[in-house]
Formats: C-alpha cells, sequence, structure tokens
C-alpha cells in the first residue's frame, strides 16, 4: 500500500486552479484519515486473494436453458423459443401490432427482412431523444443471459445498439442465443469482464445493461407493478442453436 | 461472530471528524419520544405491517433458494473488510481506473463540500434543473436543497422518491421511502401537487397502482427527454475497473444515466469493491435481500465515457463525511459493509411498529440505529437514544447479507454513551448504589429483609408505574413483583449452610473468605 504522488486529473504546479487546488487538498486528507483509521490492520493489501465464486452449478445444458426460460417468463416477459433461421418470423411476428421500430445498426440484416408492411423502420442515425420517444418499439440481439436469475445481459455492441434505443421504446424484442446463456451470475460476470476491462485491441470499455422482465416498481404497498419508465414489454425470442 | 474483523484494542485509532447534523434532523426528539408519536398513527401501522409482511415473505422465499446462502454473506462481508482496510490503496486504484476512462474524480470531506460541487458543476452547464436518481448518499448531504438555495431545481424521479418529494413529506424507509404511505394517499398527492410542478395527474385517475404507476411515468417523461444533466449515486464502485453500478427497477435509472449530457455520481467512499469479480457476489445478495426478487429489473454498468453513447461529460463525487470516523473504530467499522437492502428494517419489530420517521434520519432501522451514533456522533438527545431502539432479539443480524453484527454493535455503542454521559446520571448513581449494597453480604441481608416485608405488604399485587425518576423505567414495563421469601431463607431452611455437603458453599462463606 504504497502512496504515490497525487494522480488527479488536471495539471500540477502553479497554473492550478481554485477547485483543482481543493480537490487535491481533500483527496489528501481523506487519504490520510482513512490510513490512520486503519492502523490497528496487519493484514496486507490483498491478502484475501482472488474473490471466490460462490454459484450453483448446472446439472446440464438443457436444465440451463429451461431454467432460463422459467425465470424470464416469471418476469410477466413472453419467451418464444425458434430454430436458427426462423428468427425473423418470429421478430415480424412481434411486432405485429407495432408501426414504427429502431433497428440498431449492426442487427443480423435477415432478421429484419420479414416486417410486415406499412411498419416504419428507423436506424439508428443519431437520433434524438424526442425522436426515439416517437418510436413504439426495438430489437436487439443480446451479449449474455443467465438461468438462476433470468437476466439478459446487454454489452451494448453493433447488434444491440446504444443505451437509450433499448431503453425508450416501449416494446423491447430482445434475441438471445441459447448458446449464450449461463447458469448463474459469477459466470457471467467472469464472461463481461472483457467488455469493461478490454485488451488493447478491443477499444473502449462498453457500458452494460442487465434486464430482468419488463420495467417495474414495488414502490406502492411493496405490490410489483409491471411497466413504469422502461419498455413495459418484454419480448424474448430464444435461439436454440 | 466478528471474526472477520480484527479485534478490538482498548485505544481507538485517530477517528476521522464526525458528520455534521444536517438542518432537517437538528433537535430531533429522541427515539422514544418520536416513536410514541408514531405509534399513535394507526393508518401508519397498518401500511408498514402490510408492507413489511410482504417484503418478509417475498424474501423469505427467493434466499431459500439458494441452498449456498452463507456462503455468500462470508463472501461478501470478506470483500467489504478487504476494502475497508485497505480503503487508500483500492480508492487510488478507483480513481486511476475512472480517470483512464475519460470521467473526472471529486474528492468531498463533508456533506456541504460535496454538495458545493455539484451545485458548481449544473451551474457550469448553465442548467436549472437536473433529474435525480434514487440515491442514499445524496439525501445524507441534503443535495436537492443545497441545490434549490442555488436556484435549480431537483427533480426526483424514482416513484417512491416522487411520492416523498411531492408530499413535501421525509423518507421513511432506505428502500420504499413512501412505505408509510398507501394507495389513496399517494393518489391524493399525486391529484394535489403533479400540475404544480409538471404535467398534471390524469383526471380520472384511481388509485390503482397501476394507474399510479402509468400516472409518474407520464408526469416524468418531459423531463428525462429535455433534463441536461443528472445525479446519481451508485451502488458499488469497482476499484480494478473503474466500473460504477446502479441497481434499480423502474427505468428511470436507466433514464437519468443515460439520456442526459452530463451525469454526476455521489458515492461514498465506502461503496468500493476490491474487483470485478466481486460483483458476482454482491449480485446475488442484494436484489434478494432488498426487493426479495432473484435480480431486479434493471442494472446499470458504466466505466468512465462511453463515446456515441449516453453523458459524454462524467463526474464522480467521492465523499468522506463522517466515514472515515466509522472506520477507526475496529468493533464499528463493520457497519461500513453495509449496501443499503433495507432487510434489517423489514425484520425489525421495532422498525414495523415506530416506522422510520422516529430514527431522526435518512438511514432509519436497526442499521441507521447503529450508523448515525457512529457517522454523527452521540451528542444530540436522537443520536444518543438510537442504540436503545432495539429489544436486541438479532433478527437484523440473521437477514443482513453482509453479516454485520448489528446486536453487538447496538451493546457497543450503548457502552459509549453511558461512558460518555459520565457520572452524574440517575442510572449511574443507581449502579452504583447497588455495587454497595452487593459489596457486603450484611447490606445485602438487609436490603432482602426490606424487600420481604414490601412484598409482605403488597400481597401479590402488581406494581404498574412509578412515581420521580424511575418513571421512565416502568412506562414500558412493570416493577418485578417483591418476593415474601428470599433464596437466602430457602437455602437455611432446607440446611444449606450446615447439611448440603459438597453442593456449594453458602454465599456468606465466599464472602468471608475474600
Amino acid at each position: 500500500m504504497t502512496t504515490t504522488s497525487l494522480p488527479t486529473a488536471g495539471p500540477t504546479g502553479s497554473g492550478r486552479s481554485p477547485e483543482e487546488v481543493r480537490n487535491a487538498a481533500a483527496r489528501a486528507a481523506i487519504m490520510s484519515r482513512v490510513k490512520a483509521a486503519v492502523t490497528d490492520v496487519s493484514a496486507p493489501f490483498g491478502a484475501r486473494g482472488e474473490a471466490p465464486r460462490v454459484e450453483l452449478v448446472s446439472a446440464s445444458r438443457a436444465e440451463t436453458v429451461e431454467l432460463f426460460v422459467e425465470n424470464v417468463e416469471d418476469y410477466k416477459a413472453t419467451v418464444v423459443r425458434v430454430k436458427p433461421g426462423e428468427e425473423g418470423t418470429a421478430i415480424a411476428e412481434a411486432l405485429r401490432r407495432v408501426t414504427s421500430v429502431v433497428v440498431p445498426s449492426g442487427l443480423e440484416p435477415a432478421w429484419t427482412a420479414d416486417l410486415p408492411d406499412g411498419i416504419r423502420v428507423a436506424s439508428d442515425d443519431h437520433l434524438s431523444n424526442a425522436t426515439l420517444d416517437g418510436v413504439a418499439s426495438v430489437v436487439t440481439a443480446a451479449a449474455a443471459g443467465v438461468a438462476s436469475t433470468g437476466t439478459i445481459v446487454l454489452d451494448h455492441g453493433p447488434d444491440q445498439g446504444r443505451r437509450a434505443l433499448s431503453l425508450v421504446p416501449d416494446l423491447h424484442v430482445c434475441v438471445v442465443r441459447a448458446s449464450q446463456v449461463v447458469h448463474d451470475v459469477p459466470e457471467a460476470v467472469a464472461r463481461l469482464r472483457s467488455a469493461v476491462e478490454p485488451d488493447a485491441s478491443a477499444g473502449m470499455p462498453r457500458p452494460l445493461t442487465w434486464i430482468s422482465g419488463p420495467s417495474a416498481t414495488s414502490d406502492i404497498e411493496l405490490d410489483r407493478v409491471e411497466g413504469v419508465h422502461g419498455p413495459r414489454t418484454l419480448h424474448v425470442i430464444l435461439i436454440e442453436d | 461472530m466478528t471474526t472477520t474483523v480484527p479485534a478490538p484494542r482498548p485505544a481507538r485509532p485517530t477517528p476521522g471528524p464526525l458528520q455534521e447534523t444536517t438542518p432537517t434532523f437538528v433537535g430531533m426528539p429522541k427515539f422514544p419520544k418520536a416513536a410514541k408519536e408514531a405509534l399513535a398513527n394507526t393508518q401508519q401501522r397498518r401500511n408498514l405491517a402490510h408492507a413489511t409482511g410482504v417484503i418478509r415473505a417475498k424474501r423469505a422465499r427467493v434466499v431459500g433458494e439458494l441452498p449456498h446462502w452463507e456462503d455468500l454473506r462470508l463472501a461478501g462481508s470478506q470483500a467489504k473488510d478487504e476494502m475497508m482496510t485497505h480503503l487508500a490503496a483500492y480508492l487510488e486504484q478507483l480513481e486511476t481506473n475512472l480517470v483512464r476512462n475519460g470521467a473526472q474524480v471529486h474528492w468531498a470531506r463533508d456533506a456541504a463540500e460535496a454538495c458545493q460541487i455539484v451545485v458548481d458543476i449544473a451551474k457550469t452547464k448553465g442548467t436549472d434543473e437536473v433529474v435525480k436518481v434514487k440515491s442514499m448518499a445524496t439525501q445524507e448531504i441534503e443535495l436537492n436543497e443545497a441545490l434549490e438555495a442555488a436556484g435549480i431545481r431537483a427533480w426526483e424521479t424514482d416513484l417512491a422518491e416522487l411520492i416523498v418529494q411531492l408530499g413535501h413529506d421525509r423518507p421513511s424507509h432506505i428502500l420504499v421511502p413512501a412505505i408509510h404511505r398507501n394507495r389513496s394517499e399517494i393518489r391524493e398527492i399525486f391529484r394535489r401537487e403533479m400540475h404544480l410542478v409538471g404535467r398534471p395527474a390524469p383526471d380520472d385517475l384511481t388509485d390503482e397502482p397501476r394507474r399510479l404507476a402509468e400516472a409518474a411515468r407520464l408526469h416524468l417523461r418531459e423531463k428525462f427527454l429535455r433534463a441536461k444533466v443528472a445525479v446519481s449515486g451508485a451502488n458499488f464502485a469497482i476499484a480494478d475497473t473503474g466500473t460504477l453500478v446502479v441497481v434499480e427497477s423502474e427505468g428511470n435509472g436507466r433514464m437519468c444515466l443515460t439520456l442526459p449530457e452530463t451525469l454526476i455520481s455521489v458515492v461514498g467512499i465506502e461503496k468500493v469493491l476490491p474487483t470485478w469479480q466481486d460483483l458476482g457476489t454482491f449480485m446475488q445478495l442484494l436484489p434478494r435481500s432488498s426487493t426479495g426478487e432473484r435480480m431486479n429489473p434493471y442494472t446499470s454498468m458504466w466505466t468512465g465515457v462511453h463515446p456515441g453513447d449516453g453523458p459524454q461529460e462524467v463526474h464522480v463525487v467521492l465523499i468522506d463525511n463522517g466515514r472515515s470516523h466509522v472506520l477507526a473504530d475496529p468493533l464499528g467499522r463493520q457497519a461500513l459493509r453495509c449496501i443499503r437492502c433495507s432487510a434489517c428494517l423489514n425484520v425489525c419489530p421495532v422498525y414495523e411498529r415506530a416506522g422510520g420517521h422516529a430514527y431522526g434520519s435518512v438511514y432509519p432501522g436497526p442499521i441507521g440505529a447503529v450508523l448515525n451514533p457512529q457517522l454523527r456522533g452521540t451528542a444530540s438527545a436522537v443520536d444518543k437514544s438510537l442504540p436503545y431502539a432495539s429489544s436486541l432479539c438479532g433478527a437484523c443480524f440473521e437477514a443482513c447479507p453482509m453479516r454485520i453484527d448489528i446486536p453487538s454493535l447496538l451493546v457497543h455503542l450503548r457502552a459509549r454513551v453511558v461512558d460518555e454521559s459520565g457520572r452524574k446520571s440517575a442510572e449511574a448513581k443507581a449502579m452504583k448504589g447497588m455495587a454497595w449494597m452487593f459489596g457486603d453480604y450484611r447490606r445485602l441481608e438487609k436490603a432482602q429483609k426490606a424487600a420481604k416485608l414490601g412484598g409482605r405488604l403488597l400481597g401479590g399485587r402488581t406494581i404498574h408505574t412509578m412515581p420521580g425518576p424511575f418513571g421512565p423505567w416502568t412506562s414500558a414495563r412493570d416493577v418485578p413483583d417483591l418476593p415474601t421469601h428470599s433464596f437466602r431463607d430457602w437455602w437455611d431452611a432446607r440446611g444449606g449452610s450446615g447439611g448440603a455437603g459438597t453442593a456449594g458453599s453458602p454465599p456468606s462463606t465466599t464472602q468471608e473468605q475474600r
């Protein structure tokens, strides 16, 4: 636990603004307090070792996929299971009742080839928040699924789009491959590490959104109500690959 | 029970400064007085009993699904202990990773400094409003009031926080701040207040929760779409990646964290998690303990600025505000493991009846009873009384996903309150008298004779209240019935002093040998 010189943002030396001076003083004071507070501790930094992985273990792939479907449906989301190649039909069926859809730039083109006539398809060309608010639905892929909790994780890659796309429209059609579904949370966390701490080739870290059912609230008498600010309908298409 | 916390040493390390008690809670009456007033509110008691009953059953069901729950609790508490005992190193790591990914890091020693930082950033952006994600840290520093004073409106967007804000009320629960309100009260608040600050509630609004949630959706949407600046807290700040995590249900968090151009997150320094891998433990513990779900609907994670996606200016304000003071107590520091799940509130028989307001802080319930007197010190009436706001039944420790031994902490803090109150209190004098009486068996015998006489005089009747200094003690209990017969009489009658053999020496012998 060595103290290095202050790596705070901003220039050092005589050209510092009053705010930078204040910030450095506050930082130094807090660091010195938290060090003084634990002089009784003898265990060295990192003595705990690697964080343990406490998790449920799957009996089989089939069990994991069944549990995923069961838990997603438990949140009052719809799950439709399809064979590879049937995604386009399933997506068209899911969008039967809406008049507009926004599609991320990297979505598999075949998935939106069979959309119903008359549906307005917007590609995400820097749509403003207000424009996006006028779009009824969105179709995205996913980065991972978690069976034990019924969770879908988006890493907002090109086939999922930026975060606003899967947030503002009221219907979210999300396509998950069975091969992306892991059994429990720690396995998903391990898989997603490359999104938040990419190596030199992968560029900047990506944001993550974990989605477990449609938006909901329990704020009124602790009774769960589905549908507040996020998409009120979550429609999952599971490709059994 | 506190094996993961180093054993207490006689001398405390240098403590950091205390948190300043904010104007809202200055002069709060002590807990018993505030609780008595709350208990008289039968509507609130009904609402609380219903809500805590619902959440207890949900939590028990989803915790029961995990056979390794105890291993998760251990892993979680050990991660927090690793963090807090090497906090400086983890804070440095967090800062380095945040800055590397384009975030701006600000440090705040106390509430006033933290509020000033946020106000200054908002002013730089030229905005007169911010949208807010529910955050305990910003409530603790009373940021809304500070923004208001600077001419900036702070819109709470969590449904329960909206109910509290529109009702000019105070939060009474960590997770469900409007738990003390029922559906028809909420409908009234929406109809009365929404039109004053934005889109009015629909004319035909009923008290159906679905309709109330819909009204909030419509009311807040225009604010989400136009806001330039958002303010959030964070449930976790991961040191080895620089990732911030917000756990929520409604999507209001995602709206605030995604749509505005500037994001300011106010984060207590104890929210740091050492590693990304620790998230695997905490994302199992927190949702099941708080809302009683396998997973909360939405969790957002961001690592600095993401070009082309979400706010392009990301600020993180790291606040101490009394935490380093808590950290300096080797036993008390375990309270900093708290992840604000509120499981301890929901199982507490005292909270369920008294409600959250009586605790005089944004942190109510058992965790508030141990956190507030440590963050703010034990100078005020309410903070002095909080360690006693418990029957020490232990339900809170059983429910706590972080294994915070709240009952032991309460006893520890009671000792501190007694030590600080000195030798002049009625209790200290009574104890001194007791010590004198027990110090010599002849005095004890005399006292017992007097008690027997009293017992005969009362003839089996029970004393329910006593006058003078004993009044408060008998306000919640009867005086124990005085015996007509003492243990010594009984012992002597069965030949104890002479004929008991090896069964034990009479107390008088023991006394004389000393």
